[in-house]
């Protein structure tokens, strides 16, 4: 097996609630807690779940906009989690980052070729002005924006645009890892396809890295080597896609596909509908983080939290259920087909 | 004789740089009892259809004109206080975001028993019993004590809930939802789908739902509409609809989806793009709306408009390239 490109493990980030008389920490969100992944070169780790499971954080604890509380980040083999600013400053180019608001994550006061420029003048890419020219450009046809863009304001382009501007700057570093959060969600759905098909064609090009983190499973379906779905800051799954969708084996990721709404009128499927909310982060369960929504809970759920382990190759998960003979064992078998109703 | 008639709607904007025509010249009916979705990408005009049904457009700088024909009545006839004696108890909304849709400083069931006293005359007493048995009918957990709570006190697929419950208090005859679900995680809109689906059932009101969801739009309706720049251009019965799209916008919609289950089969494939952009609203448009963007248009289309032709029973469709099939007169 060759070696990761991008390593995270047993990542850890518990953001502090402060409050009381004298602003004291009263406990702890637990956004992400404990979470293992690694990601090759030229390939497509989806990182899913709903509001408030902690992928986004995950994200932003790779490019480290906030410091972990526990756990390593490892990039190409070398630990970046640890390092202090300087030293992080030159290798913060090999990771790229799209945010999923093209609106709010462009400076309006700044044209286009500046916005590009800028990552490019920070990492010293260029030799001189010529080549910074020219590489402006180089990255404008990359996501196929017409090459005067560049004199233009952010502005002046609709969502999809200013999101091919987004992936271009992104892109401007030369980056090994693409992080892309939420990157299509805002954008209408004939837009979303141009985008999409468009990272899928720089992924190729470029033979980028990409941890594309998203609720969105048709779309992370359509692009993605493999999913891991998270729930209340840990990772519950962890599959190639095929696996995954054929034969879930975590009742959460059943019920996730089962509750995606498909485009086929009349539709037989099972559908598996979950009651309650998503519990709070700062007090979760114990035992199984899921089992106050589980279908198929038992006692053991309430008092031991499972760990995640391989079920069959290359596909991980964490739930007791496993241990039970397959007979009593829901997700024995295959039964993505009949929860997404595909024929 | 359908419960809402819309007759060629027209609600314009006056903006500095020209009008901004939102919804140019837009006829449908709703039966009741009947769901029926509008579909379309942002800026198509099909939240301002909604909220020019209920007038709600402030006027100026909008302005409605065409006929909104409700139970035999014109609603743009209507005085302000008519109107209002409709809002909220004969037609109600649902809007997409439950969080600001609230007032944040009255406990939910002070907001559910608003209606109640004001179009029913109840008493204070009498809306807050009430407004506990609405909880309960839309699925909320210990109804007396989430009564006296306060908006920010629940998740938002709670709060939407409190929504259908405000929407529903005085047995609408239509409810329009206005993306119900598309502020909610996906496991939370099952509910909500669910309970919408329910209580069409146990309340009997027409609804009207609003989104860009094509697959929601699968699951709850019965006959769709398909916007584009501020027209329809296809109509028929979901099943037909999605079988047998016949305007290349809709083809492309579909085409643009990516499908789940899409691994299983093993073919890979792209996803159709829809190349280019939505056009300015603020320029009048002669041909078709969609020639711009679409791969079959020819001069014809750039020219003429397409009128809207029934090219299969209950199948319309704006094209002038459309298969026909012979109907039936």
């Amino acid at each position: 097996m060759s070696t990761p490109i991008l390593e995270v493990n047993d990542l850890k980030k518990h953001f502090p609630i402060r409050g009381g008389f004298f602003g004291g920490v009263t406990g702890y969100v637990y956004a992400v807690d404990g979470v293992s992944f690694s990601i090759e070169k030229g390939e497509t780790l989806s990182l899913v779940g709903e509001s408030g499971c902690g992928k986004s954080t995950v994200g932003k604890a790779i490019l480290k906009l906030f410091d972990l509380t526990d756990g390593q980040v490892v990039l190409d083999g070398q630990r970046i989690d640890d390092m202090g600013y300087s030293t992080l400053r030159p290798i913060r180019r090999r990771l790229g980052v799209v945010f999923q608001d093209p609106f709010s994550s462009l400076n309006p006061r700044m044209k286009v070729r500046d916005i590009l420029a800028e990552p490019i003048r920070n990492f010293g890419l260029a030799k001189d002005g010529a080549d910074l020219d020219r590489r402006v450009e180089e990255l404008l046809d990359r996501v196929r924006l017409p090459r005067d863009a560049g004199n233009r304001w952010p502005h002046e382009f609709s969502g999809g645009q200013r999101q091919r501007i987004c992936i271009a700057r992104a892109l401007a570093g030369e980056p090994d890892v693409i992080i892309c959060d939420e990157a299509v969600s805002a954008l209408d759905v004939s837009v979303k396809a141009q985008i999409v098909n468009l990272l899928q064609d720089l992924q190729r090009e470029l033979g980028l890295a990409m941890l594309f983190i998203s609720h969105d499973l048709a779309i992370v379906e359509h692009m993605t080597h493999r999913v891991a779905v998270m729930y209340l800051g840990k990772i519950v799954e962890v599959a190639p896609k095929k696996q995954l969708f054929a034969a879930p084996k975590h009742p959460y990721t059943e019920a996730l596909l089962s509750a995606v709404p498909v485009p086929e009128p009349g539709a037989a499927r099972e559908r598996i509908i979950l009651t309650g909310d998503v519990p709070s982060p700062i007090n979760p369960p114990k035992g199984c983080r899921f089992h106050t929504r589980c279908p198929y809970a038992f006692d053991r759920c309430r008092q031991d939290e499972p760990v995640l382990r391989q079920t069959e190759a290359g596909h991980w998960s964490a739930c007791h259920l496993h241990d039970k003979p397959d007979a009593e064992n829901p997700l024995a078998g295959a039964r993505g087909a009949a929860i997404i109703a595909h024929h | 004789m359908a419960l809402l008639e819309v007759e060629n709607l027209q609600t314009h904007f006056r903006a500095a740089d020209g009008i901004n025509r939102a919804v140019d010249g837009l006829n449908f009916h709703v039966n009741a009892r009947e769901t029926v979705a509008i579909v379309g990408e942002s800026g198509c005009g099909k939240s301002v259809t909604a909220m020019s049904i209920l007038r709600l457009i402030p006027e100026p700088p909008g302005k409605i004109a065409g006929a909104i024909r409700f139970d035999g009545r014109d609603l743009l006839t209507l005085s302000d206080r008519e109107m209002r004696a409709i809002r909220g108890n004969e037609i109600s909304m649902i809007f997409q975001e439950p969080m600001t849709s609230l007032n944040p400083v009255l406990t939910v069931g002070k907001q559910i028993g608003e209606t109640l006293r004001l179009h029913q005359g109840m008493s204070s007493n009498q809306a807050e019993a009430r407004a506990v048995e609405m909880l309960k009918l839309v699925g909320i957990p210990e109804p007396e004590r989430r009564v006296r709570e306060y908006p920010h006190q629940l998740s938002g697929g709670m709060r939407q809930r409190v929504m259908i419950a405000i929407a529903l208090a005085c047995n609408p005859k239509l409810l329009i939802a206005d993306e119900p679900t598309t502020a909610l995680d996906v496991t939370i809109q099952a509910q909500i789908l669910d309970l919408m689906r329910d209580l069409k059932n146990t309340v009997g009101a027409a609804i009207v739902i609003i989104t860009h969801d094509l697959g929601v739009v699968a699951e709850v309706a019965e006959r769709v509409i398909v916007m584009y720049a501020g027209r329809k251009v296809e109509e028929a019965a979901v099943e037909k609809l999605f079988r047998n799209p016949r305007h290349p916008y809709t083809q492309g919609l579909l085409g643009s989806m990516p499908k789940l289950g899409s691994s299983l089969s093993g073919e890979e494939t792209r996803l159709q793009e829809i190349p280019g952009l939505v056009p300015s609203l603020k320029r009048k448009i002669d041909g078709c709306v969609f020639a711009s963007r679409c791969s079959y248009a020819t001069d014809l289309c750039r020219t003429i408009s397409p009128a809207l032709e029934e090219k299969a029973e209950g199948h319309i469709a704006a094209c002038h390239y459309a298969i026909k099939e012979a109907v039936a007169a």
